[in-house]
């Protein structure tokens, strides 16, 4: 299966068809980042090597956004057909909170520290059809 | 010991919308005033700070007041630019360089919530344009991790807007002057839960100026100085949980907010049990709550407590935001820390009127916070 198209390619690797968040790793102090940094604002290092976030994760905060950001946000919606989608921030094996859009907006449906896994939405339409970004969604098992 | 600096001449536009004047006629009206308050002339202001986020470079004022060729720095720091410009204007009389020094803010903002663009802030696009990076966002995913960790619950958001507009109703310059009901504010729209509506600020309008001398002075120009026993800003560390940040450190780390409080404390020589009265940064309810405690007023999960016996209110033990705060003012960004500060002279000074502090206030406090991790906090003294 061909993989979707992407906001931002660089911040997702498959593993088959299962998409994992790429950061990057301090070569000195082993301090992990969000998206791939170029220098440690931990150690204040400038070696940095790729790293795999991983792809499951547990809910450490969220909210639910209830009105239509403005621009740069571009899923072309309007005030009128706007959805509010889930935000919050996903506690990761190495204990980096990721920020991420959650397939889930119903308040009912949430609660932290409840196990989530990544997957990719999409949330805008171009000419040349669907882009995608990622997502968590609730999962069985952290 | 570094010199004592008084503040001997304060200045407000009122804020809220002003259709009929810019945001830098806004910040001429308050400099005038404050200028006025302390009695002396433009001409013999020694340098001046002074900013504004979406209004122009504040020192276009110069056009207004007058070409005296002064030093006029600008200052872009977010909502800590007022608590900048006074930090400078504090430093500046320190070391010798001027006798008198303004600090000066004034915005003029779009209506609706800010449109930050990522590269601005040295994010990728991407954290825009897939709706990550609001203010309103951040506000709420650190209010519901609060509230999770510190047994907070929805009733503390709700008084702690409700006290805002209440003290709003008793201020002649507030923006929003009509109390509002427990329910009103409890049942309005969701924004970003766990905060809605009338528990966020406002982007708005208005100018605010300050007139800072060396203290052994200041009785010459105004019978009521009011001594900024400190004035400091600090910025995020690694780890600390700051608006734009498209993930957090394993380890966290206390917010600017902390470390900008103890080293105004420590400065000051007082603690937080010696403040009569406290201005805390309200962009939402949820960040006044964290800001009680990240300040040193409160033990972390203690608020909901104080704010249910009253003790926050005008007449309590920790009265905060007696003006109705940015709750009730609305936030122009540029201006926003020194309505803090003249409130809190205000108050000093004995002249807040309706609202005024009872008993014989001595010290103030005053805190701002802002995009992307800086706070501002001065101890002022009568």
């Amino acid at each position: 299966m061909p993989h979707p198209v992407l906001a931002s390619p660089d911040l997702i690797r498959f593993e088959g068809d299962t998409p994992h968040l790429v950061g990057s790793r301090c070569d000195e102090c082993g301090e992990v980042y969000f998206p791939a940094t170029d220098s440690c604002t931990r150690c204040t290092a400038t070696r940095m090597s790729p790293h795999d976030v991983g792809h499951r994760g547990t809910l450490w905060s969220w909210t639910i956004q209830g009105f239509l950001p403005k621009a740069p946000y571009n899923s072309g919606e309007t005030p009128e057909t706007f959805r509010p989608y889930g935000v919050g921030y996903v506690e990761m094996a190495s204990g980096i909170k990721v920020e991420s859009r959650l397939t889930v907006a119903d308040e009912t449906q949430l609660q932290i520290g409840m196990p989530l896994e990544l997957t990719l939405i999409p949330y805008r339409t171009t000419g040349e059809g669907e882009v995608f970004t990622f997502a968590f969604r609730p999962s069985a098992s952290a | 010991m570094a010199q004592d600096v008084a503040i001997i001449g304060i200045g407000l536009h009122p804020f809220g919308r002003h259709d009929t004047l810019t945001g830098r006629a806004q910040g001429a009206i308050a400099l005038r005033a404050a200028l006025k308050d302390a009695g002396i002339g433009w001409e013999s202001v020694g340098i001046a700070y002074g900013g504004s986020h979406d209004a122009g470079n504040a020192d276009a004022l110069c056009n207004d007041l007058g070409l005296t060729g002064l030093p006029f720095i600008n200052v872009a720091n977010g909502c800590a630019t007022g608590g900048s410009a006074l930090a400078s204007a504090v430093a500046a009389i320190r070391s010798g360089s001027a006798e008198f020094a303004v600090a000066v803010g004034f915005d003029k903002h779009p209506r609706g919530a800010f449109n930050p663009h990522p590269r601005d802030w040295g994010l990728p696009d991407w954290y825009g344009e897939t709706g990550l990076m609001l203010t309103t966002q951040f506000f709420a995913l650190k209010t519901r991790r609060y509230m999770h960790e510190h047994g907070i619950t929805e009733d503390a958001l709700v008084r702690v807007a409700q006290r805002a507009f209440r003290n709003g109703a008793l201020n002649p310059q507030a923006w929003r002057r009509r109390e509002m009901s427990y329910a009103e504010i409890a049942e309005s729209m969701p924004v970003n839960l766990p905060l809605r509506q009338y528990m966020f600020c406002n982007p708005a309008e208005g100018g605010a100026a300050l007139v800072l001398c060396p203290a052994e002075i200041a009785k010459r120009y105004h019978p009521k100085p009011i001594i900024v026993k400190a004035a400091v800003v600090r910025t995020r560390h690694h780890g600390s949980f700051e608006v734009f940040s498209p993930a957090l450190a394993a380890q966290q780390a206390p917010a600017p907010t902390v470390t900008a409080s103890r080293a105004a404390f420590e400065q000051a020589g007082v603690g937080a049990r010696d403040i009569d009265v406290l201005q805390l940064q309200d962009t939402d309810s949820g960040s006044e709550i964290i800001h009680m405690a990240e300040n040193g007023f409160c033990e972390h999960g203690e608020q909901e407590r104080l704010l249910r016996d009253g003790e926050t209110e005008i007449g309590g033990r920790l009265p905060i935001n007696t003006d109705g705060g940015c709750l009730a003012n609305g936030e122009p960004i540029g201006a926003s820390g020194l309505r803090q500060v003249i409130e809190i002279c205000t108050q000093l000074r004995q002249e807040a009127g309706a609202r005024q502090v009872p008993g014989d206030p001595r010290l103030g406090y005053t805190h701002v916070y802002g995009a992307p991790g800086v706070s501002g906090v001065t101890i002022l003294q009568r």
